[in-house]
């Protein structure tokens, strides 16, 4: 069974995810690594963008968002990231309740957000010095160098990011973001601005290096193949809309678990059982029920 | 690059050729006035009337505008002994330079620790932002030498007021500047300071220092120019000391070859001002 619902599975649509429910399936034994209670951002009062988000992240997974555009998916992963907070609701760690920015959460943001005066060395320095300000240079660069190399950019690591492609620049962020070694990466549809062939050939480095590190992710999308290429597990919210009964606020409408086997690969995906009723599930979602008419 | 050479070239004859027609023009219209201005046209008794009038035509013709020959002769006086000081009225070129530079760098120095410092919290504060705004606008487009009065009233000395009027009038577009700059940093850059917990300290040093530096250098470069503009006007004023001081004095004694190579020097040394404040901008400039 694939498909986690409240309701018990099945193809079928299910409403919002109640408290805690999302990893039902599983049955967590120790707490999880990341758990959000009803979170909700209202900018008018009445009217959420976004409630009731409820959902918990175990160590070394994968989670995908897909919504459309205006849902909330990036208020909610600013909000995880602390850098920006929500009217409702509360988000823990460990068990610790989350207040503002942490150095246990790594953020790769849309744009680079490279700094474009220093070179990738120094970019990548600047995180690490951050995490260990008491680090000698010598380990430092150790460091800044396993990481650039992990992202295959040893070649330019001594280029300014004006100097490199938007893929090259999109990887030295993602370094960035490794190379402090945080419990929790955060990445904001890190692939939006690339093309189609760079895409895919990031998505295979970062599976791999998510393998190898065990890191748990959570990741925002608006590409389907990417989401269940990437994800554990599918996160899909509605956008808030004017119904019949009044205003219905945002929210995750439902949680997606994939079933493909974890070794999975972008060239064989679509060649594996279950790739296009899983595919097609999600496009439907998009379609017909993310804005709630 | 060739095409880029070529341009370089015909644009440095051009240069060239201006430069000759400009120095064809100065010596045919000196030739000439020379010719006019001369005792060719009087009697004799005319000029021994005009000599004991104190009007003697030829030292008329020595005192007016300079023609090429005694300019080249003024320019390689000064030139060859930049620095001899024969008492207050008398000091080399370089010696004049020097006071004014040393009076340009110290308000200027001045003015880059007030407003650096003060448009940084601007820049950062909206609050302080639009506290101050009406106080910026409004002393902005004074004419720093309307402060001298004011300078010398409460600072009873010609010196200092003269390098208060240089912080003045650098202060502005500094401030200004800066505040831009800061204000304008990426949001993105501090998010990222923000996730990576970085100290204000760091993260003003580190990330919003070298994002607004070319702002900053602008606005320095800016305020450079100013003060070089505002150094001479300052000096004919207060006197003593000073490339401004030894134009006005030159006046005074109707040599207009000094002038006219005092003016020069004030434009090559503004030049250079600049050029070094341009070399500095493009090492802090980046590309995004």
């Amino acid at each position: 069974m694939w498909i986690d619902t409240s309701a018990g599975g099945g193809l079928k649509a299910a409403s919002p995810v109640p408290d805690g429910a999302a990893g039902a399936g599983k049955a967590p034994v120790k707490t999880p690594l990341l758990q959000v209670e009803r979170l909700g951002k209202a900018y008018v009062a009445d009217k959420p963008v976004f409630a009731d988000v409820s959902f918990m992240l175990d160590r070394g997974e994968f989670v995908c968002v897909i919504g459309h555009s205006g849902c909330g998916k990036t208020t909610v992963l600013n909000v995880l990231a602390g850098l920006d907070t929500a009217t409702a609701g509360h988000v823990f760690m460990e068990s610790r309740e989350m207040v503002g920015p942490s150095l246990e959460r790594g953020v790769v943001f849309q744009g680079h957000a490279l700094m474009p005066w220093l070179t990738v060395r120094q970019n990548i320095a600047f995180a690490v010095k951050s995490r260990w300000p008491d680090w000698p240079g010598a380990r430092l660069n150790q460091q800044v160098e396993k990481f650039v190399q992990l992202v295959g950019l040893s070649h330019a690591i001594d280029k300014k990011p004006s100097q490199l492609s938007g893929g090259m620049k999109q990887r030295v962020g993602i370094a960035r973001a490794f190379s402090i070694q945080p419990k929790m990466l955060l990445l904001d549809e890190p692939f939006g601005a690339l093309d189609a062939l760079t895409r895919g050939t990031i998505q295979d480095e970062l599976m791999a290096i998510v393998r190898e590190t065990q890191q748990t992710v959570f990741m925002i999308t608006h590409d389907v193949d990417e989401a269940i290429l990437l994800a554990d597990r599918i996160l899909l919210m509605s956008n808030g809309a004017e119904t019949a009964a009044g205003y219905k606020p945002g929210g995750i409408a439902e949680v997606v678990v994939n079933p493909l086997p974890r070794e999975r690969t972008r060239a064989t995906l679509h060649h594996l059982d279950g790739y296009y009723e899983l595919r097609n599930h999600i496009v439907d979602f998009l379609v017909s029920r993310a804005k709630a008419h | 690059m060739s095409v880029a050479n070529h341009l370089k070239l015909r644009a440095g004859l051009l240069s060239g050729l201006i430069l000759l027609v400009i120095l064809g023009l100065w010596y045919a219209a000196t030739a000439t006035s020379g010719a006019t201005a001369s005792a060719a046209g009087l009697t004799p008794a005319q000029i021994e009337y005009a000599q004991m009038m104190g009007q003697d035509p030829s030292a008329i013709k020595a005192d007016g505008f300079p023609t090429l020959g005694q300019m080249g002769q003024t320019a390689w006086s000064h030139l060859s002994r930049p620095f001899y000081d024969n008492g207050p009225n008398d000091k080399g070129v370089g010696i004049q330079l020097a006071h004014s530079l040393g009076r340009v760098a110290l308000g200027f120095g001045l003015a880059c620790l007030v407003a650096v410092p003060l448009g940084f919290v601007i820049g950062m504060s909206p609050l302080l932002h639009r506290a101050l705004d009406p106080f910026i606008q409004v002393l902005k487009p004074i004419s720093p030498l309307a402060w001298m009065p004011l300078a010398l009233y409460t600072i009873k000395d010609s010196t200092l007021s003269g390098i208060f009027v240089i912080f003045i009038c650098s202060i502005w577009p500094m401030l200004v500047n800066t505040a831009f700059g800061v204000a304008a940093v990426k949001k993105e850059w501090l998010n990222v300071a923000a996730t990576l917990e970085v100290s204000p300290l760091r993260k003003a040093l580190q990330v919003i220092l070298p994002a607004a530096a070319p702002t900053i250098l602008t606005g320095m470069r800016i305020s450079m120019g100013i003060a070089w503009l505002v150094i001479v006007a300052a000096e004919m004023l207060v006197g003593s000391t000073g490339i401004g001081y030894f134009v006005w004095n030159e006046w005074n004694n109707l040599s207009l070859s000094n002038v006219i190579f005092a003016v020069l020097v004030i434009g090559v040394v503004g030049m250079l001002l600049d050029l070094a404040f341009g070399r500095l901008q493009k090492a802090v400039t980046y590309v995004d």
